[in-house]
């Protein structure tokens, strides 16, 4: 899966800025999970406050509203299932 | 040609007006005082237009002054001994950083023991931080040496800072007859800084993120290589100076009554112009010597001083501070630049100067005979008074 | 879905390099919610200067600096000059700096900033201690807590960073959480509009700092509010405003009882947080107006 702000590679000093200047993403983080966070939307209200408190911008609304998780960047912090009032996101342990 | 008697720390105000700088950030210390209190009587006469920070520190007025550069704008500040050595940390941020900051530093000894006299220590001492090296020797060169600096800082394959310094009190408090430029001619000579870099919300960027092994090796090459192409450059930028300016500024090693010498004494700040004068005198009474100031110290000017080495059969460096190295800190890098030139001549070192100790034609006209003898030792502290124990110490003086 | 009660817009990327369970994350993406793309953002020595790389990467899609530890608030009156004189006054320039980097070793250049009335705004985010070091004592680690240079719990107590402020006479000065974003992306757009040196203290809880699991991070900061550990307040233009009203009876053994740094906390220990806590509280309470 490509990333949309990838980490850009440099490879020689010419390729470099003169000035540590950089414009780049900063790379997928989906390593970083040992629990995923799964939505369980017969529970979901789409009340929004899994996305209100993701500190890693992880979850965003499909069309209708409901809430997507974005799997390059969750961290599985698990701070989405324990806001979430109706208990509509379940904690998995990552294959 | 309009010649005003201004001392050297009005030059470097006068200089950062001509060079229309948008920000100065600087603290007072003795003897830069007057370049600040300076620029504050142009600022409230409107004269120049500029922000002034107040800052609490020399190191948050460095800080100050990079942050500013990184927004895009023209940054002037000035120090002096402990207030250099406070800002120790940011000069390599700043270069790092490529921000062509101008700062003038008017050169003082370095406490403990506190003292407010003339000594290199303090920018000597920061040789290593990527920041380029003026040292100036009369008021005319303060001024010109500014204007120049920001020309040469903000070269987009040098984009380094630099400092220019001059002797403290006898330059700094001491009015001389200075030729000032006038506007028009430095705006041709120096037109807005364009930072390609700046911090923009049109084009957003991260300046200075964490970089790895991966990485900051190559930046300390690039920077590296505008350090050299700074001195690569430096002999058009003078000659457009000239142009301009009608003034000669001698390159990085200013050479006077060099030819044929048998001995060259190389000093950098008003030694070196003291030097002048001693020179026409020996030289009135046969004694072939010869002076080159050394007004770039970094970048080093190493294929001058080899150049000058196939002249001059013995050379002398003055050094106005003591770096505890193997010798002073001019002195080793010129013996580092000579050891693999074509034709290497009898060299000595020569302590002199330091914490403000007059440095007399007397004692420069010593140092040309030591040299013509050959008479060692290899390094010589000149003028020292030598006390065998403290006990000694005779305040009567 | 229901009505976003924040805006919905992000100035943040994903893929910064914060632990999981971040909350000084979640305070930049408040912070940079209520504040919008005409910002810049100077951040010194933190954690934040390590989540935002490294380079060449930006987490951030506005500008960004990171600027010498000793230095926000100098670097942020550096870049004030500068767009001042550049002609473009409606971008707002921002210091974010840790506790440590505030009030201990930043402390001279904060208060030589807002002395100077340097027009931005400075965050403090507080983890308490100097986290992305490895978590030794700062100023503003609380009395009792565990740290690796206070193995058995600090015995002083935390730098009132707010009243240091504030003796500066500032026009603008909140403390925001975490676990309240509504009001944090309302203080900052107040903020946004007053002119002067402004300052935000954010309590933001650190999984790994303070000993909790990372999910429990936006309910630790709740807790830290309504145990009146952190009130919400703001004082604007000199006028004292209390943002939330903590529910009554909530003791500060909840609070401390959910992290593992306050784990060998005697009882006296607590007695004397509870006692600090609500003097504090009643202090808080005799100058400011309650919330309307």
């Amino acid at each position: 899966m490509t990333s949309r702000w990838p980490l850009r590679r440099y490879t020689a000093a010419s390729q470099l800025p003169p000035v540590p200047f950089g414009t780049s993403g900063t790379g997928a983080k989906a390593s970083w999970r040992t629990l995923t966070p799964v939505i369980l939307l017969e529970k979901c209200t789409r009340c929004n406050q899994c996305w209100k408190f993701c500190p890693d911008v992880a979850i965003d609304f499909d069309r209708e509203g409901w809430p997507v998780i974005q799997h390059e960047w969750c961290k599985g912090c698990g701070i989405c299932a324990a806001v979430c009032v109706p208990g509509a996101i379940a904690l998995e342990r990552e294959g | 040609m309009v010649l005003v008697p201004i001392s050297g720390n009005a030059a470097q105000a006068y200089a950062a007006r001509l060079a229309r700088v948008a920000v100065v950030a600087a603290y007072p210390i003795t003897p830069q005082t007057s370049i600040i209190e300076k620029i504050e009587e142009y600022l409230n006469d409107g004269t120049m237009k500029a922000q002034y920070l107040h800052v609490e520190s020399e190191h948050s007025a460095m800080a100050a002054c990079i942050a500013a550069s990184a927004a895009g704008v023209r940054t002037y500040t000035a120090s002096s001994s402990q207030g250099v050595a406070l800002m120790h940390e940011l000069l390599h941020w700043a270069s790092g950083a490529r921000a062509p900051v101008v700062m003038g530093v008017v050169n003082r000894a370095m406490a403990m023991p506190w003292s407010v006299w003339t000594d290199h220590a303090d920018t000597i001492s920061q040789r290593d931080t990527g920041w380029m090296q003026f040292y100036a020797a009369s008021n005319q060169e303060v001024l010109d040496t500014v204007i120049m600096a920001f020309r040469l800082a903000e070269e987009p394959e040098v984009l380094l800072p630099a400092m220019v310094m001059e002797d403290a009190f006898y330059l700094s408090h001491t009015v001389e007859a200075v030729e000032l430029p006038g506007q028009d001619a430095v705006d041709a000579f120096l037109p807005p800084f364009v930072n390609p870099w700046r911090l923009d919300v049109e084009r957003p960027g991260h300046l200075g993120g964490l970089m790895g092994p991966d990485l900051y090796m190559e930046h300390r090459y690039n920077t590296a290589r505008g350090m050299e192409r700074a001195l690569a450059l430096l002999p058009e930028l003078e000659e457009e100076f000239r142009r301009r300016f009608g003034r000669d500024l001698g390159g990085p090693l200013n050479l006077y009554r060099t030819e044929g010498a048998d001995a060259v004494l190389v000093a950098m700040g008003t030694i070196a112009s003291t030097a002048k004068d001693v020179v026409d005198r020996m030289r009135e009474e046969g004694h072939a010597v010869g002076l080159a100031q050394l007004r770039v110290f970094r970048p080093f000017p190493v294929e001058e001083l080899r150049e000058l080495a196939r002249d001059a059969a013995r050379i002398g460096v003055v050094d106005r501070s003591f770096t505890y190295g193997a010798a002073g800190a001019a002195f080793t890098e010129v013996c580092g630049a000579l050891y693999h030139a074509p034709v290497r001549p009898w060299v000595k070192g020569f302590i002199a100067g330091v914490g403000g100790r007059d440095v007399t034609p007397a004692a420069i006209e010593g140092m040309f005979r030591s040299l013509l003898e050959e008479r060692g030792p290899e390094v010589e502290w000149v003028d020292l008074r030598k006390y065998a124990h403290a006990t000694e110490v005779n305040v009567r003086g | 879905m229901a009505r976003l009660t924040i805006p919905r817009e992000e100035w943040m990327k994903p893929g910064h390099l914060a632990c999981p369970g971040c909350a000084a994350t979640l305070a930049m993406r408040y912070l940079l919610k209520g504040l919008g793309p005409r910002t810049i953002v100077a951040i010194p020595a933190c954690c934040w200067a390590v989540m935002s790389g490294p380079f060449p990467g930006s987490a951030l899609k506005v500008p960004m600096i990171d600027c010498a530890f000793e230095t926000t608030g100098a670097t942020v009156s550096g870049l004030r000059a500068a767009l001042d004189e550049q002609g473009t006054p409606d971008v707002t320039v921002v210091g974010f700096a840790g506790d440590g980097g505030t009030v201990d070793i930043g402390l001279q250049a904060l208060s030589g900033m807002l002395e100077r009335r340097t027009d931005a705004i400075y965050v403090m985010y507080d983890n308490e201690a100097y986290m992305n070091t490895g978590v030794q004592r700062s100023g503003a680690t609380p009395y009792g807590a565990w740290t690796t240079t206070t193995l058995g719990g600090k015995p002083e107590r935390k730098k009132d960073i707010m009243a240091i402020v504030l003796a500066h006479d500032v026009p603008y000065a909140a403390t925001v959480s975490v676990a309240f974003p509504e009001d944090f992306v309302r203080k900052v757009q107040r903020a946004r509009d007053v002119r002067g040196p402004r300052f935000f203290h954010v309590l933001t809880p650190c999984p790994p700092g303070w000993r909790y699991p990372s999910e429990r991070t936006v309910e630790l900061a709740r807790l830290a509010v309504d145990t009146k550990v952190f009130p919400l307040y703001e004082v604007d233009g000199g006028t004292w405003k209390i943002s939330r009203m903590p529910p009554k009876g909530r003791s500060v053994r909840e609070y401390l009882d959910a992290q593992g740094r306050f784990r060998h906390l005697t009882d006296e220990d607590v007695v004397r947080i509870q006692e600090d806590v609500d003097t504090r509280w009643e202090d808080l309470v005799a100058r400011a107006t309650p919330p309307s």
